[in-house]
């Protein structure tokens, strides 16, 4: 295990320095078949690893690399932690980034810069890597760090729109709001337990549960204070409410991009943050129910808005933002190894729905609004069929009694069980929010199908549609297809689609009996709790039906507004003007963050720099004793004029005044 | 290393080579000077190699008595080690820069470089304290002349500003030293570290110390003539000017403030801290809206040195190590980007942002290279400055936790104004024609930033070989100031562990008892 694993996390990063720096000397083919190759290595040296843990062969180890850091008594090196989280991780990354990679073939023929965009590709996956290793806090900022890093290079990859840019700066500073909690959270950690080592820290945290610490001025719960920090550097990378804001406008990277980076593998950081510290989240009661608060509250938020987004990219973008909420509060309850088991099927139900998008977006001429689609099952028909089991595993279909299911039923459902059977107040709102966000998630899944495959063609309203055919909407007529032939997509596509489709459908019934029921499969690499567990299975029939009811719930409302009669959506908006501005407006948070955060910023700094620097330190400063010796000058030469009654005057103005303070 | 006088060849080759330069015609004073550099560069390598890690604090002792106590005396710490590196690195580096922009009195633009080779290496190896405030105060000369002579249209305002403001601070520091000297009875440094004045008279002296070493640093609000300076010096000026001559401030705190005065500093620590916070908040948000490359990166090193200031009144060793990796970071991460400037400056003679965009496509080398310096200068993990500032901030957090939350602050503005500058030269559109036609990096302009960069990622990566010389010597500042150091807002209590874990449940009555248990 030792040679695999530094081949795992290192290949990677070997294969993006050369084709970053080989770029056009060693060509296209070149540079992508080396990461594509090390990629694929690197997930086939993964899963004999994951393989031996579900199997309970394999034991927890560490690799030491290298010595990085050693400050007084903070030290800190470069090592490979393998465990039965790690493995999870590892099969998760490797996979999705080998078939992105392998997608990227198709996906990004024509762009003519392609080895940077492999190379990145690769960087993020090493980054990733990284982050999952880790096994003190220090390494897995790195990680942190470098995935953002990675993130901000491929958001803004097609580096000429403005728009990409501004994705890409937002992305990288929302996330830095995150890290300085991370940060602030490290420091914090290292002074309570004098170690960053993530062992060490796991076995002392629950004696420091009754300990207090002053911060900021205040006098606080040691360990709800250390995890609330933390907690908010995972809300910032994985985009819950309030610092969620970049991840909808990290759609404007490649689609791949989006697959991989922003809903399989990085966004789930937080997710695998609070579940490999949970020991130490366990001894803070405070900061959990903080994180069933905001996993809750995001998981419904986020499907709200996503019923009402145009843009099929941003549609799946909130929902992997809702769905990331789910995860978090499977974590606030305590069922860490159920929210890893969703962060496992999500990964691949997400990168399919992703995926399949992208392969939508090929095929229609890089036109990404809904509205201009309809009628493409028969078109691109493997993709419908793709994109189908992705939406029959998000939406949770499966039945409770006969014991089959698509991925999401199995994790998702889980999830609002335990949620019910945890049974606190905030448990309790949580399992209400699970249940109308999954009627939500229903609908707005079943709203993208319909509005993409069902109907009639309405390509030709779509501005880059008309640039392929050269028409007009006027000229088109009656035919709305514009004479366009949509073409299904090349087989390096279709390849991933397929894989990640047995992945949505059998995820889940494969992997639940250990992920969920196996305490010895997570091998102490998680907080397990038993009772909790057992208490799901136990909740009644109507909480395990009640995510089943609202799946057909929503499914027949989308069948309802988008199939039998589509004027109903126009007639809702009608009606509920303001409510339906709102959500569409996603909830204002942008234009708020713009009014409190960015202009402010601008301002002060004009001020600071017109007013402050030049107006008040240079004016009073080196201008101002510039002026004073150049008027004293003035005045010193009027004193010099070279008449002797003014000397004498002076001479006994001085005498006088010496005379006075002697006698005086 | 037995005799040889290493620290003092490396003061003579700058210096006789600099004398020789204003003999020279400009392509052998060139050569002359790279040569000098070269080989200077090359000592400094024997140096760090022959340093005894771990053995005596001070190594490479020389001293000669001249008079009235007065002594020419050499000796280095690990500190001042790690400081000379930094300026015999970036030394050739800067007369690489200066090859082709230098073009009138070549001669004695060289000379002025290599004699402010000889004080900056001075300044760092001196042990006796009027040495060190020779070397100190004549760096002021060849950098006026550098900024005054060959730098921008502003030249002669921003060279008398530089002058006023640097000069200003000093006089009080030099009546600080002689009271020093007639109190303690030595000019010796090593033995005046040792010293305890009294802790009234450590108050006046901290001061005077510290309106010398604030400008020089320059800690807000006496920082504004470091924009100006930085603006009209040329190329290679900048990169010495934010490279080397910034650190001396922070190495006066470091080698006269905190070990000789360390009530005095704990004194005044809240008053560092203060002038801190606002530094980085301030300036990191007049970097955001500069139109000027060069000011931009300017007022980003005053917030950096911030952080400097801050960990070095932490009073730990995480603190105190962090400053110094902070230090010799920014040295060559700022130096960098003001080589980076200075690339595209030379192409099209102006340092307007908006006359620039789109660079990555004629320019992907140097949007590499310009990449990887704006993100080690955000403090990314895997570069230098991550390390710096991190152990700074970590060492501050154990002091105040509400000044490591201001200055952390610090740092998402950082990534604001540094990835907002590098959108506006080097992605979007080539809106300018000058600026598409320009070329990629020549030979001569990667051997300036590839060693560089090569290095910021060696000590983000491997940081050991930097902090292993100057261990003992921070362990040991950390020991004299710990009779002062203040205590910390964290106060950690250890109460009575909770009796369950947060999500504790009772275990079912039945094994799997309820409605839907299966």
């Amino acid at each position: 295990m030792q040679t695999s694993i530094i081949l795992i996390v290192f290949l990677p990063l070997l294969a993006a320095i050369i084709a970053g720096l080989g770029n056009r000397a060693l060509g296209n083919t070149v540079t992508k078949s080396l990461t594509t190759g090390a990629l694929f290595i690197s997930c086939a040296l993964s899963w004999p690893i994951f393989i031996g843990f579900l199997t309970g062969s394999a034991e927890a180890t560490v690799v030491p690399v290298l010595k990085w850091v050693e400050s007084g008594s903070l030290t800190f090196d470069w090592a490979l932690r393998v465990d039965t989280l790690t493995a999870v991780m590892l099969v998760v990354v490797t996979s999705v980034s080998a078939l992105v990679h392998l997608y990227s073939w198709g996906y990004m023929e024509e762009d003519p810069d392609q080895p940077r965009f492999f190379a990145y590709l690769s960087l993020f996956t090493f980054a990733m890597l990284m982050l999952v290793t880790a096994d003190n806090l220090v390494q897995m900022f790195f990680g942190w760090e470098g995935v953002g890093l990675a993130s901000y290079l491929l958001i803004g990859f097609w580096f000429r729109k403005p728009s990409a840019n501004a994705a890409a700066i937002k992305a990288f500073v929302v996330n830095r709001v995150g890290d300085l909690g991370f940060m602030l959270g490290i420091f914090g950690t290292y002074l309570v337990f004098q170690t960053t080592s993530i062992p060490e820290i796991l076995e002392a945290a629950p004696g420091m549960s009754g300990a207090t610490i002053g911060f900021l001025g205040y006098r606080m719960q040691t360990m709800d204070i250390l995890c609330i920090l933390l907690f908010i550097g995972a809300m910032g990378k994985s985009a819950q409410l309030g610092l969620h804001t970049w991840l909808p406008d990290a759609m404007e990277g490649p689609t791949p991009v989006s697959a991989l980076i922003h809903a399989a593998t990085m966004v789930t950081a937080g997710v695998f943050m609070v579940c490999r510290l949970s020991p130490m989240f366990e001894a803070a009661p405070v900061a959990l129910t903080i994180v069933m608060f905001v996993g809750a509250a995001t998981c419904f938020f986020a499907a709200t808005i996503g019923t009402t987004q145009w843009d099929i990219k941003r549609v799946i973008a909130y929902s992997t933002c809702s769905q990331l909420g789910y995860m978090f509060f499977a974590a606030g309850v305590g069922a860490y190894g159920v929210a890893m088991f969703h962060l496992f099927t999500h990964a691949f139900f997400k990168a399919l729905l992703f995926l399949g998008a992208g392969s939508v977006i090929h095929a229609m001429h890089h036109e990404q609004d809904m509205r201009y689609y309809g009628g493409l099952r028969k078109q691109i028909p493997f993709t419908f069929w793709a994109m189908l089991f992705g939406t029959l595993a998000i939406t949770g279909v499966g039945v409770y009694h006969l014991g089959v299911g698509f991925a999401g039923f199995w994790s998702k459902d889980a999830i609002i069980e335990v949620a019910f059977a945890r049974g606190t107040e905030m448990a309790n709102f949580a399992f209400w929010m699970g249940v109308v966000a999954a009627l939500l998630t229903s609908f707005y899944s079943w709203r993208l199908m319909f509005l993409t495959f069902w109907g009639k063609p309405r390509w030709i309203e779509s501005e880059h549609i008309q640039h392929s055919v050269h028409k007009t909407p006027e000229e088109a007529g009656e035919d709305t297809t514009g004479g366009y032939h949509p073409h299904e997509s090349p087989l390096a596509m279709l390849i991933p689609l397929g894989v990640l489709s047995v992945g949505a459908i059998a995820a889940g019934q494969v992997f639940a009996p250990k992920f969920l029921d196996d305490a010895a499969f997570w091998a102490g690499s998680i907080f397990y709790n038993e009772n909790l567990i057992h208490a799901m299975h136990a909740v009644p029939y109507w909480v395990k039906y009640s995510a089943f009811t609202v799946m057909v719930l929503g499914f027949v409302g989308a069948w309802w507004a988008y199939i039998k009669d589509a004027s109903i959506p126009g007639k809702f908006v009608e009606q509920f003007r303001y409510v339906h501005n709102f959500v569409f407006n996603k909830w204002y948070f942008d234009e708020l963050y713009n009014f409190i955060f960015v202009k402010p910023a601008f301002w002060l700094g004009r001020k600071f720099w017109k007013w402050g620097d030049v107006g008040t330190i240079d004016r009073f400063g080196p201008n101002g004793a510039a002026w004073v010796v150049a008027n004293g000058a003035l005045y010193a030469k009027k004193i010099q004029s070279g008449y002797v009654y003014s000397y004498a005057l002076i001479m006994l103005l001085g005498l006088v005044a010496a005379v006075t303070w002697v006698l005086f | 290393m037995g005799g040889f006088p290493i620290l003092s060849i490396m003061l003579l080759v700058p210096l006789v080579a600099g004398i020789a330069c204003f003999f020279l015609e400009a392509k052998a004073a060139r050569m002359a000077a790279l040569i000098a550099t070269l080989v200077n560069l090359a000592l400094g390598v024997v140096l760090w190699a022959s340093y005894d890690v771990g053995g005596a604090q001070w190594q490479f002792v020389e001293r000669s008595e001249l008079f009235a106590g007065f002594s020419y005396a050499l000796g280095i710490d690990g500190i001042a080690l790690m400081l000379i590196m930094l300026s015999v690195f970036l030394m050739p580096i800067c007369i690489l820069a200066s090859w082709d922009a230098i073009t009138k009195r070549v001669g004695e633009y060289m000379a002025a470089f290599l004699i402010m080779e000889v004080l900056m290496i001075g300044v760092f190896a001196a042990q006796d304290i009027f040495l060190f405030y020779i070397f100190f105060e004549a760096g002021l000369i060849p950098m006026y002349l550098i900024i005054g002579v060959w730098g921008g249209d502003n030249r002669i305002y921003a060279s008398y500003k530089f002058f006023l403001y640097t000069l200003l601070g000093s006089v009080l520091m030099l009546i600080a030293m002689f009271w020093m000297v007639n109190e303690a009875g030595t000019s010796d440094i090593p033995t005046l570290m040792q010293y305890d004045f009294p802790a009234g008279a450590q108050t006046w002296l901290w001061l005077a110390f510290f309106a010398s070493f604030a400008v020089k640093m320059p800690i807000w609000p006496v920082h504004t003539w470091l924009p100006d300076a930085h603006v009209q010096a040329p190329t290679a000026g900048s990169v010495i000017l934010a490279g080397v001559l910034l650190k001396l401030g922070g190495y006066g705190f470091i080698r006269f403030s905190l070990p000789m005065f360390p009530e005095a500093s704990a004194q005044f620590t809240w008053l560092v801290l203060g002038l801190s916070m606002i530094a980085v908040i301030y300036t990191s948000l007049v970097a955001l809206v500069q139109n000027d490359m060069k000011k931009l990166i300017a007022y980003s090193s005053v917030a950096h040195m911030a952080i400097v200031t801050a960990g070095l009144f932490a009073f730990n060793v995480q603190g105190l190590e962090g400053a110094m990796m902070v230090m010799l970071g920014h040295g060559l991460v700022s130096g960098a980007l003001f080589l980076c400037v200075g690339v595209i400056y030379d192409r099209l003679h102006t340092r307007e942002i908006d006359r620039y965009g789109g660079l990555a496509i004629n320019m992907p080398k140097y949007a590499l290279l310009f990449m990887l310096f704006c993100m080690a200068s955000v403090g990314l993990p895997g570069t230098s400055n991550f390390i710096g500032e991190f152990l700074a901030l970590a060492g501050v957090y154990q002091i105040s936790t509400t000044v490591t939350l201001v200055l952390t602050t610090g740092i998402i503005l950082g990534a604001a104004y540094m990835l907002f500058l590098y959108r506006r030269v080097v992605f979007g559109v080539q809106k300018n024609p000058d600026a598409a036609a320009m070329k990629d990096l020549n030979i001569r302009e990667w051997a300036m930033l590839g060693p560089i960069a090569a290095a910021v990622l060696w000590m983000g990566v491997y940081p050991e070989s930097f902090l292993a010389p100057m261990r003992a010597d921070i362990a040991a500042l950390e020991v004299r100031l710990a009779r002062a150091a203040p205590a910390g807002d964290s106060m950690l209590e250890v109460g009575t562990p909770n009796a369950t874990n947060a999500n504790a449940m009772p275990e079912l009555e039945h094994d799997y008892a309820g409605e839907g248990a299966h």
